[in-house]
């Protein structure tokens, strides 16, 4: 990758698909890695675009999945036109969730999407609206801890 | 301690990933709940798990676990083994509880993946 080059995915997502559900990030995952991007952040990259996935798959009716890979930084961008989050602040606390009995039946709906998310990015954004969708914005600098 | 150790240990059987046994086995997570297991865990870690759907290969996958060993005897699916064969992800197989599962492996010297823990290091 050369200084202003960036490399791009974008992947459309079925809501209610838990056959294919984390199969977005998945692919984003690959790709980081073939890049060569260090294990410790694209593990980072993994856990909070397939948080995020999780979240559009269960709570929005699908979404889109979009990742832009830098030389210095990987952004991940989720979107989905669902029924948008009414208080967001709740929405971020840890254990918080309206997340339905079929999902917890999966392993989910411990109200740590949101948390993990922030987490896990170095700079986090989230732009909700009622009625209108949701947009979830993650920046991971590509800054390793690995000896 | 390796993975062929936790076979030993928990008498139980490889349903894939027979050849990455030898796969060094430093923590441990117990849980049905794959949330905690993406928030909480460490790379490398092994989990002990009574779910048996494919989003615990998923998680599995972008957690970066060691392997998996599925509690009380069950045994998953075709496409969930082919999912983890795909993904270079041992699965075993204990008749234990996860409660005796994780207590057997504590006792053998397997640390959990808690940060109180991470600070003894
Ligand atoms: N894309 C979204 N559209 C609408 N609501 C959302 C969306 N993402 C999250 N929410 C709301 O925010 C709550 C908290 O989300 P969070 O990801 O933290 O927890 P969860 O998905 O309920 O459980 P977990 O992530 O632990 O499986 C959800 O229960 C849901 O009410
Ligand atoms: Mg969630």
């Amino acid at each position: 990758m050369s200084e202003n080059k960036s490399v791009k995915m974008e992947f459309e997502v079925a809501g209610g698909d838990f056959e294919r559900a984390g199969e977005a990030s998945a692919k984003i995952k690959r790709m980081l890695q073939r890049l060569g991007i260090a294990a410790d952040i694209v593990r980072r990259i993994a856990i909070g675009t397939y948080e995020a996935e999780m979240n559009v798959i269960i709570h929005a009716g699908g979404g889109k999945v979009a990742a832009e890979v830098f030389t210095d930084a990987t952004e991940i961008t989720v979107t989905d036109a669902g029924p948008g989050i009414p208080d967001i602040d709740k929405a971020l606390q840890e254990g918080w969730s309206t997340a339905p009995e079929y999902a917890r039946q999966m392993g989910f709906g411990a109200g740590m999407g949101l948390p993990n998310m922030v987490k896990c990015s170095d700079k986090f954004d989230i732009q909700s609206e009622v009625g209108v969708g949701t947009t979830i914005r993650m920046r991971f600098e590509h800054i390793s801890e690995d000896l | 301690m390796q993975l062929k150790d936790v076979k030993e240990l928990l008498r139980a059987k490889v349903l894939t990933g027979e050849g990455l046994l030898d796969r060094e086995v430093e923590t441990c997570c117990g849980s049905d709940l794959m949330s905690d297991v993406l928030a909480f865990t460490k790379r490398r870690t092994l989990l002990c798990t009574g779910l048996t759907n494919l989003q615990v290969i998923r998680t599995a996958d972008m957690t970066d676990l060691c392997a998996l060993v599925i509690v009380r005897g069950k045994i998953p699916g075709g496409e969930i083994l082919e999912a983890a064969a795909e993904n270079g992800l041992p699965v075993l197989a204990t008749q234990h509880t996860l409660f005796e599962a994780c207590g057997i492996l504590y006792q053998a010297g397997i640390k959990g993946c808690s940060k109180k823990e991470d600070d003894h290091e």
